[in-house]
């Protein structure tokens, strides 16, 4: 008796456990909400999703002529340039990953590729800080030379870093996509005729696309809400622009720089929460689309 | 017509390749120029002094003690609530609606970026529980973080334990649960160690999460508990790199500090990667 009394227990115990992290996934999201209400109280959300100027300390002079804070949430300066530096490492990032990811799954022979996965895993655990510190020293330097303008530190210098940190992810998830396109396919290709090149560039990377867009998607995700690099190496500068060499100052690398200084309750702390809570919808968003992606392929194979 | 197809395989094979050795190269070359230069920073004074002189001189021994609790933190957290998480989601779940939404939850976890657990730690744990900035704090915020990764390295653990091993169990008469703590995490312990240590390495390596939550640029004291306040090797890094007076020489001090970071959490992550692959060909079934 005490046995099936233990089973019955155990089960729904077990199960609460597993459920936790969604509770723990609502808890951030109820806690992001929370704290950005007052901000889209205070402020008007049409000013936060189309103003062009962020400068929460800015002070105006009223009628009176006395100086009070009149401060500026614009978003599009931070979006922006969470945008451009999180595409352009993706278009650094991409055709490196795909190489690697069709020379892993068709050209390495095993030996080699039991070499090469393990070292690219140590790339992906190498802490986003490590990259920041080498992206500041190193880098920034070259970038800088490259084009002599004054400081490198920028949203070209952030995009290579974050590339870098981007590549172990979409190799991985690419190559896993390549792997698994069904043998026939790559056999009758080569049966026709074809070169294992034209067999690898008009089969079975057609065949895996779904499989590489997720693990673009994916990608995205990771790359914008990516904090220590741009924090570091992006430059800060929150001006509205499109120049890659000039400073950025990205969503992530504005709550990180800014929650230090922010008063506790006041506007400016909501209106990061604010960010974060855009952030989040942003990131959870995309990994859902990776997943569905992902989801629907596996279901037309089966 | 013959010459350019095999010449045109041969070329892009030849660029994929080149692919490889562009991120291996880049690689070695961070590892190689942090090593370079943080080695002469590197003596045993740094490694177990507490900073001097506004971080010019002494050692990191207080960031690398703080590093090593936060991470044994969050993992003191994250293990169990992990470990049966993954149990419940192998051994006891059938596949249903329920089980599709705990994996969208702990993948979408995963998809949540490091600063936006820093601020969530910090609404909830700093501020509405009221812990402050400390080591409670910034574990839980680190162990929320870790949980997915161990959640499913203990789920693949699990699912590569042969369905026989569980059915022989069950003949014999045991409960699901006796077969589970008996016969199948025994068998999967290594596994699932190695989904530990890499988790172990993630949260050594996190700044985001733990700079509201725990760590601060500097402090002579040493922890004295789970409501102190403590320094961390990356937040270090990072103030050393972007805050204070001397540039030139706090500088050469991060140098040493990311060298100290790099070698733990390769060291573990090395750790982890040489325990799969020796199980894997060490394996019985």
């Amino acid at each position: 008796m005490t046995r099936f009394t233990s089973e019955t227990v155990v089960k729904p115990l077990l199960g609460f456990f597993a459920l936790l992290s969604l509770v723990f996934l609502a808890g951030i999201l109820v806690t992001l909400l929370t704290e950005s209400g007052p901000f889209f109280g205070e402020y008007d959300p049409l000013k936060f999703f189309t103003g062009t100027q962020w400068y929460p300390t800015l002070q105006t002079q009223n009628e009176a002529g006395e100086w009070v804070s009149n401060p500026q949430f614009g978003l599009l300066p931070l979006l922006t340039a969470s945008l451009q530096v999180t595409l352009l490492a993706l278009v650094i990032a991409l055709p490196l990953s795909l190489g690697a990811a069709v020379f892993l799954a068709e050209i390495a022979p095993p030996a080699l590729r039991e070499i090469i996965k393990p070292l690219i895993e140590l790339l992906a655990g190498i802490p986003s800080v490590v990259f920041g510190f080498i992206g500041m020293v190193l880098v920034a330097p070259f970038i800088k030379d490259l084009f002599g303008i004054p400081i490198g530190l920028n949203g070209l210098s952030a995009s290579i870093v974050l590339a870098f940190m981007a590549f172990p992810t979409i190799t991985s998830l690419a190559e896993d996509a390549i792997s698994a396109v069904p043998h026939d396919l790559k056999e009758a290709s080569l049966a026709m005729g074809a070169n294992r090149w034209e067999t690898v560039s008009r089969v079975m990377v057609p065949a895996a696309r779904s499989g590489i867009y997720s693990a673009v998607i994916l990608g995205f995700g990771r790359v914008i809400g990516e904090t220590m690099t741009v924090l570091m190496v992006a430059g800060g500068g929150a001006a509205l622009t499109i120049n890659p060499l000039s400073p950025l100052r990205p969503m992530t690398a504005t709550i990180a720089l800014e929650m230090g200084e922010a008063v506790q309750g006041g506007p400016h702390y909501h209106a990061l929460f604010a960010l974060a809570l855009l952030l989040l919808v942003i990131t959870l968003a995309f990994n859902l689309l990776a997943e569905r992606i992902r989801g629907g392929r596996q279901e037309l194979q089966r | 017509m013959k010459f350019s197809r095999k010449f045109r395989q041969g070329f892009w094979f030849a660029m994929s390749g080149v692919s490889i050795v562009i991120v291996l190269g880049m690689l070695g070359l961070v590892i190689g120029f942090i090593i370079s230069k943080g080695a002469d920073v590197i003596s045993w004074e740094f490694l177990t002094d507490v900073p001097h002189k506004a971080m010019t001189e002494g050692g990191i021994w207080p960031a690398i003690l703080g590093t090593l609790l936060l991470s044994l933190g969050s993992i003191v957290f994250a293990l169990p609530l992990g470990l049966f998480a993954a149990i419940y989601l192998v051994e006891y779940s059938r596949d249903g609606k329920l089980r599709r939404w705990i994996r969208v939850g702990v993948n979408s976890l995963s998809g949540v970026p490091s600063v936006v657990f820093g601020l969530f730690g910090l609404a909830l744990f700093v501020n509405f529980l009221g812990f402050g900035a400390c080591i409670l704090a910034g574990s839980l915020t680190l162990g929320l973080m870790v949980l997915p990764t161990i959640i499913r390295a203990t789920e693949e653990a699990l699912k590569s334990i042969p369905m026989s091993f569980r059915e022989a169990s069950l003949a014999l008469g045991a409960t699901r649960w006796n077969t589970t703590v008996r016969v199948v995490l025994p068998a999967a312990v290594s596994q699932i160690l190695t989904g530990v240590i890499l988790a172990v390495g993630r949260a050594a390596g996190e700044t985001a999460p733990i700079m509201f939550t725990a760590a601060v640029f500097f402090t002579k004291r040493l922890p004295t508990g789970l409501f102190s306040k403590v320094m961390a090797l990356p937040y270090h890094i990072y103030a050393l790199m972007t805050e204070g007076t001397h540039p030139v020489e706090q500088t050469a001090m991060a140098y040493g500090t990311a060298l100290v970071l790099l070698m733990l959490v390769l060291l573990v992550n090395g750790a982890a990667i040489f325990f799969r692959i020796r199980a894997r060909k060490g394996k019985k079934w």
